[in-house]
């Protein structure tokens, strides 16, 4: 995946992703197609938003590719083979499952429920242990802290990461996730998104994620899939989806904003931001003109960027202040973004914050790039540019 | 209030002992047998409207049936002893843990069946893992009141030979011109062991389920 940092890429083979194929899948309840001869694909890795109203049979949709609900005609195939071919308890272990209430095991302590499928695989003792732990510090649980506890003692969004590491334990080449983010507040959701965007670069995994909520599909989506009364309207990644609505329908959907939408389609890192012009504490005060009057220091607004000796940001510093050395003590340098967050949200959180512009950390939380309003302003023309890659 | 014959209780406290011994003999064989009947039935039922109504309905027939009379109409079938005891007993119990098994294998959530099954749980996995342990504090309720009106009951075993404080009850006391030191002896026992069961399951419920007592501070 382009752009993806080294350090997050996960060792070759470690990881399974298969190709989704619906073909003229068909749900009948009675009179009523509940779907109607769905046909789509899902390229290994990427991750497909089924969208649409309530009782457009996105759920059942999803429900029958882990036959949950059997198709009454049409076929689903998973890396060519037909979902069919194998007994429905089998297959669903070799299937992630997400759903919006979770559905935590309540007995069985936090470790216990992600071991659930390894333990079904039959995988050894000695397997499972480091398994569970590697996945709970992957969702953003220190094992330490929560692997004995149980889902009573969690919030709905620390559930809600259990479900997510649960449904990965097996390794699975394929995920069904049925709005897992909804029954959580917005901040908790905003995060989620946001950790499971993260999570799927290091582990990319082919995603069928159910939505209600456009604004969700268009961050998560590679490719988004909207249907109403059961059938397919449009298969289109965000952008094209935004730009070019394949009738009155979709329009409606997507709603009049969806130029704003567009922002939420274009992450930091796809801009060119200019460099965080740091300082470390303690740097001589003359090697920091020096770099400002060689113009390899850039200041923004007179004012630099000290850090930690682990590149942590800790205030601004107006250059004219320094002295014979940089000293700073940690103070305000919100908002601090990732460069995952989407031009709309990072809009949103300078808006915030009342700033004019915002640093850009690593995953380390050291400090590599300024974005500013007027930077991210620039990027409303890159949609377009996205569409192509997507 | 006559006097409490303490020398009496000394001198037959080898048989008091055996008596109490049998009771808890016959109160357990019962609840083994009543479970052993009860929980594939509700297992079985659970889901299902008119079954479940079927066998509610004859369970608590059994229950209706008065004790002395129902220890009689078993004796045509067997010899007279422990078996109409433990087979009586156990009929008297089948109402109250088939009705509260059911409710608690109704009471899993919906959404967390779902996803045991999403996972790849077979149906057998999800009744043995999932939907048993979580019934497990409605199943213990049963088995509590079961266990308790048990120890009751089985008083009434000494009229079919099936021993236990009935004996001391009422072949020591009533029969005996009303003497009353066995007849208190036998209730206070029987009341004291009713208690002291019913604590000790209390306790096993409070240790099988650490989950229901770890909630969200």
């Amino acid at each position: 995946m382009p752009g993806t940092p080294a350090t997050d890429a996960p060792p070759p083979g470690d990881v399974r992703a298969g190709t989704l194929e619906l073909r003229g899948v068909t749900k009948r309840y009675g009179p009523t197609l509940a779907v109607d001869d769905l046909s789509l694909t899902v390229p290994a890795g990427k991750v497909c938003v089924l969208i649409g109203p309530s009782g457009c049979g996105k759920t059942t949709a999803l429900r029958m590719i882990n036959r949950l609900i059997e198709p009454t005609a049409g076929e689903i195939l998973i890396d060519g083979t037909d979902v069919r071919r194998r007994p429905a308890a089998r297959l669903r272990r070799e299937i992630g499952y997400v759903i919006q209430q979770v559905g935590l095991l309540p007995h069985l302590t936090v470790a216990q429920n992600v071991a659930t499928v390894p333990r079904l695989l039959g995988w050894a003792k000695a397997r499972v242990g480091p398994r569970v732990d590697e996945l709970l510090a992957l969702v953003g649980l220190p094992p330490g802290d929560y692997a004995r506890r149980y889902p009573a003692e969690l919030s709905g969004g620390q559930q809600q990461r259990v479900g997510l590491a649960r449904a990965l334990a097996g390794d699975p080449p394929l995920m069904l996730m049925d709005e897992p983010f909804s029954a959580v507040d917005p901040i908790t959701r905003e995060r989620l998104q946001t950790d499971f965007l993260r999570l799927h670069r290091a582990v990319p995994k082919t995603v069928v994620f159910v939505s209600h909520d456009i604004d969700e599909a268009v961050k998560m989506a590679d490719v988004i899939a909207v249907m109403r009364a059961g059938r397919l309207v449009q298969f289109a990644p965000p952008a094209e989806l935004l730009a070019d609505p394949a009738d009155e329908f979709v329009a409606d959907f997507v709603g009049a904003d969806r130029a704003l939408k567009g922002l939420a389609l274009t992450r930091l890192e796809d801009l060119d931001l200019p460099p965080a012009p740091t300082v470390r504490r303690g740097e001589a005060g003359g090697d920091v003109r020096d770099r400002v009057a060689s113009g390899t220091l850039v200041p923004i607004g007179g004012a630099v960027l000290a850090t930690g000796d682990d590149g942590h940001p800790l205030r601004w510093v107006p250059v004219a202040a320094i002295g014979d050395r940089v000293e700073a003590t940690p103070g305000r340098t919100e908002p601090l973004l990732s460069p995952v967050t989407t031009l709309r949200d990072a809009l949103s959180a300078l808006f915030e914050a009342g700033a004019s512009h915002g640093v850009v950390v690593d995953g380390a939380g050291r400090a590599v790039a300024v974005a500013d309003v007027a930077t991210i302003g620039g990027g409303l023309a890159a949609p377009a540019e996205k569409a192509g890659d997507a | 209030m006559p006097e409490i014959r303490w020398d009496w209780l000394q001198r037959h406290a080898d048989d008091i002992q055996i008596m109490t011994v049998q009771h808890l003999e016959i109160t357990g064989l019962s609840m083994a047998l009543a479970l052993a009947v009860a929980l594939p039935v509700a297992v079985a039922v659970r889901n299902r409207r008119v079954p479940f109504a079927v066998a509610a309905g004859v369970a608590d027939v059994l229950y209706t049936i008065p004790s002395l009379a129902l220890f009689a109409l078993l004796l045509p079938y067997t010899d007279i002893g422990r078996t109409p005891a433990v087979i009586g007993l156990a009929a008297y119990a089948l109402s109250m843990i088939v009705r509260n098994t059911v409710v608690g294998l109704r009471g899993v959530p919906a959404v967390v069946r779902d996803a045991a099954v999403g996972q790849g749980l077979t149906p057998r996995q999800v009744l043995v893992r999932v939907e048993l342990p979580l019934a497990l504090p409605a199943i213990m309720t049963g088995v509590r009141l079961a266990t308790v009106s048990t120890v009751g009951i089985a008083t009434v075993a000494a009229f079919v030979g099936g021993g236990g404080l009935g004996e001391l009850i009422w072949d020591k006391g009533i029969q005996r011109e009303m003497f009353l030191t066995p007849i208190l002896a036998g209730t206070v026992l029987t009341t004291a062991l009713a208690i002291a069961l019913d604590a000790l399951l209390a306790g096993a419920q409070w240790l099988l389920t650490p989950w229901a007592r770890r909630g969200r501070t």
